[in-house]
């Protein structure tokens, strides 16, 4: 149980922690980004991971994919507070698991080795639409997109291969089909 | 092309189509050009305070007392830093401010100038939501926009930095058309059937209650006028929390009193053991539930609030209302006139037994002290206050502690918007400069802050403001030379180890309000107290009066820390020795 003595209550007991993930759509102005992550920090919500770029230019709409963990209660006041923000526009949440969304991260990978290191490399990202973005005699610069635990696991499996530097993104969300989430 | 128009006069052009009469404010740098455009304008007058947080709270003691948004003005920097203690207080309180505040000129923005703080950074917590202005095109629309956010939906606090250079900047003001009342981003989100499903829970309880709070009064008079008629028709008990005193008479039989921490017996008793609550404007603070975990352990639980961030925050309910209370309580009454228009008199039978339940619990009568012959007891100070003033229309301030708690208790309201308190951030030094706020907004009513003596000197300063406009404003300090709250908490929490909270040197009461050129008067015994308060109801200038009260005295009932509603200490009258023990004491 996370001990709280802030409260003039005892802390009740926890509810079960459930991975979500929250889009948001936001007009894109100054301290923007620091609103959204401000609410987060302010209010003791989790994020996991963030990731935030402008999509519509015209009308100056960024989206802001966030992670999070959190009860169901925290879940639906963080999209409930969300949606109090004057600029932000509408809320999406969306479970881990849910099959009807697709996630994705990208990570790139430096490999440095011998050529044997380096294919071996290669071919264990092969699954994860691998792609060679930069090579020399010594390395590999590798970009992969993947599910948050596979690019965990695959920066754990990459070391025996010469894997020095890992940079990955924050998750990225959409939904199957033709509907677009209103 | 059509007049073109400074930063500065753009302001106060907003300033005219918002209707706005008073600001609060003090200058500096990085306003100068405001203040410059000032004697161009004469729909309103400005208030000189003495410190930017007076500037807060006395805009926010306006705001309350009229319903209208408070406004002031305050330069960069400090100026901007001192304002965050009463942005925040009207941010937890839900009160409609638009703080205008002087930045540094775009080109030095960053660059650490003189005076220059992230004033947009600092505020973000702090308000609903706030713009740096770095473009003279946009100040228009966003001030009017500050004004539409600040006051529609959950009221609350909004702030427009605005550089000097974008002050001196010229364009064109367009004409301002006001929109009839918004309500925010939020929807009126309710529907008929919840309403129905209302009705259906009230006709089926009974042991029901209503639990009000700041959300009638900030709704409008006319929600207090629609909630006395709801509570009539029904006939069910009310209790208010500490905000929403005023909006249903304090006198009236159905009303149980405040509830909460320091609350009554009828009313938390009631609050643990009805099967119906209906919470209209009130969050479900902690001050109000005590231990979640046992908080009305058997009820159905309503809850009707604009915002829909409120709802199941703290408490999990079963029928959740979002809408503006005098729009729901309306569609209620409507709808109980249509479906059951023998609503009053079919219930009758159905909570007689609640009501005897409630009355065996009011004969606790847990407002009740020992009173003395010899020395004032502050609860008797603030009956008698009451006593003396109840017959005049009077506006009531506080700060924040015991006094509070007491003058919550023993003074009765009859009308909203006439009680002003810190509640949410509990801002000790709020009740004198929020008195000056309405003093400015009813020049002719009688406007008392009651204070404790460590409280009123955190912001003591703002006398001299009440002294330059002629408000008279009566500063009743209850002195009992502790911080009473924090003594209280040392003798029930920390065995009478009363760390710190004694002040040792007081300034004479009455030689500081000589010094600041208003009256001061002091009562040190019971017989003399009725004169002295009739010699400053009678004083009409602004009167500072040292009420010596008992030093020792405690407030109950008090629900203590980590107990349910239904454990209250009694104090002094009470045989039960209820102490408080292990867990309760780690808690605030």
């Amino acid at each position: 149980m996370i001990k709280s003595k802030s409260a003039y209550s005892i802390p009740g007991k926890l509810g079960k922690l459930d991975t979500h993930i929250i889009v948001v759509w936001v007009d894109n102005e100054a301290g923007v980004l620091a609103r959204v992550v401000g609410l987060f920090s302010g209010r003791g919500y989790n994020i996991e991971s963030l990731a935030v770029a402008e999509i519509d230019p015209k009308l100056n709409i960024s989206r802001i994919t966030i992670v999070t963990t959190g009860t169901p209660q925290v879940i639906e006041q963080i999209k409930l507070q969300l949606k109090k923000l004057v600029p932000v526009h509408k809320v999406a949440d969306f479970k881990r698991e849910d099959k009807k969304v697709i996630f994705k991260e990208m990570a790139l990978f430096k490999i440095v080795g011998n050529k044997n290191k380096k294919d071996k490399a290669l071919k264990a990202c092969k699954k994860f639409n691998a792609i060679i973005l930069d090579k020399t005699n010594k390395s590999y610069v590798i970009q992969i997109t993947a599910l948050r635990r596979e690019i965990d696991l695959m920066s754990k499996n990459l070391k025996k291969f010469g894997l020095i530097s890992v940079s990955r993104t924050g998750a990225v969300a959409m939904t199957r089909g033709s509907e677009v989430f209103k | 092309m059509s007049k073109l128009y400074s930063g500065a006069e753009i302001v106060f052009k907003c300033l005219e189509d918002q209707d706005v009469k008073f600001i609060f404010g003090y200058p500096g740098g990085a306003v100068l050009p405001i203040y410059d455009e000032l004697k161009n304008f004469n729909f309103l007058k400005h208030i000189l305070v003495r410190h930017e947080q007076g500037a807060g709270h006395a805009a926010e003691g306006y705001a309350r007392s009229t319903g209208k948004p408070g406004v002031l003005l305050v330069t960069s920097g400090p100026g901007a830093t001192n304002a965050v203690t009463a942005l925040t207080d009207a941010y937890m309180d839900s009160i409609p401010l638009v703080c205008i505040s002087g930045q540094v000129p775009t080109h030095l923005i960053g660059t650490d100038a003189f005076q220059e703080c992230d004033t947009t950074g600092i505020t973000r917590p702090c308000t609903k939501h706030n713009w740096l202005v770095k473009d003279i095109k946009d100040l228009q629309k966003t001030i009017h926009k500050a004004f539409e956010v600040a006051t529609t939906g959950r009221p609350g606090p909004v702030l427009v930095d605005i550089p000097k250079d974008v002050q001196f900047q010229r364009t064109g003001y367009s004409k301002f058309k006001k929109q009839k009342k918004l309500n925010g981003k939020v929807k009126n989100q309710f529907s008929q059937k919840d309403i129905n499903e209302l009705i259906n829970l009230m006709s089926k309880s009974s042991k029901p209650i209503f639990y009000t709070g700041g959300g009638v009064i900030n709704s409008g008079p006319k929600a207090s006028q629609l909630l006395r008629e709801l509570v009539n028709t029904t006939g069910f008990p009310i209790t208010t929390t500490l905000q929403g005193l005023g909006s249903f008479p304090g006198d009236d039989s159905q009303f149980l009193g405040m509830l909460g921490m320091h609350g009554s017996y009828e009313a938390n008793n009631a609050m643990h053991d009805c099967d119906l609550m209906i919470n209209i404007g009130a969050r479900f603070d902690d001050r109000i539930t005590g231990k979640i975990d046992e908080f009305s352990p058997n009820s159905k639980k309503v809850h009707i609030d604009i915002d829909p961030s409120s709802i199941n925050k703290n408490v999990k309910v079963d029928l959740p209302i979002v809408g503006d209370v005098a729009e729901v309580i309306t569609s209620t009454i409507k709808t109980i006139k249509k479906v059951k228009p023998n609503f009053s008199k079919s219930n009758k039978q159905k909570i007689s037994n609640w009501w005897e339940k409630i009355q065996k619990w009011r004969s606790v009568n847990s407002f009740d002290f020992v009173n003395s012959n010899e020395t004032i007891k502050p609860q008797y100070a603030i009956q008698r206050l009451y006593e003396l003033t109840k017959n005049k229309d009077t506006y009531i301030t506080t700060e924040v502690g015991q006094h509070q708690m007491w003058a919550a208790q023993h003074y009765k309201f009859n009308k909203p918007n006439r009680w002003m308190t810190s509640g949410g951030l509990g801002t000790m030094g709020y009740g004198l400069p929020a008195a000056v706020g309405v003093q400015v907004a009813h020049p002719n009513k009688l406007v008392i802050d009651i204070a404790g003596e460590a409280s009123v000197l955190m912001t003591m300063q703002e006398m001299s403001t009440a002294v330059q406009y002629s408000l008279p404003i009566k500063i009743f300090i209850l002195n009992n030379e502790y911080m009473g709250m924090v003594r209280q908490w040392q003798e029930l929490l920390h065995d009478k180890n009363y760390s710190e909270s004694y002040t040792a040197a007081l300034p004479d009461f009455v030689k500081l309000a000589e010094a600041y050129g208003c009256l001061g008067i002091r009562a040190t015994s019971p017989d003399e107290l009725d004169d002295k308060i009739i010699e400053m109801i009678n004083t009409d200038r602004p009167v500072i009066f040292d009420c010596r009260v008992d030093k020792q005295e405690n407030c109950f009932p008090m629900i203590p820390s980590g107990k349910p509603h239904n454990q209250m200490l009694l104090g002094p009258k009470d045989q039960k020795d209820n102490k408080i023990t292990g867990k309760g004491k780690t808690l605030v």
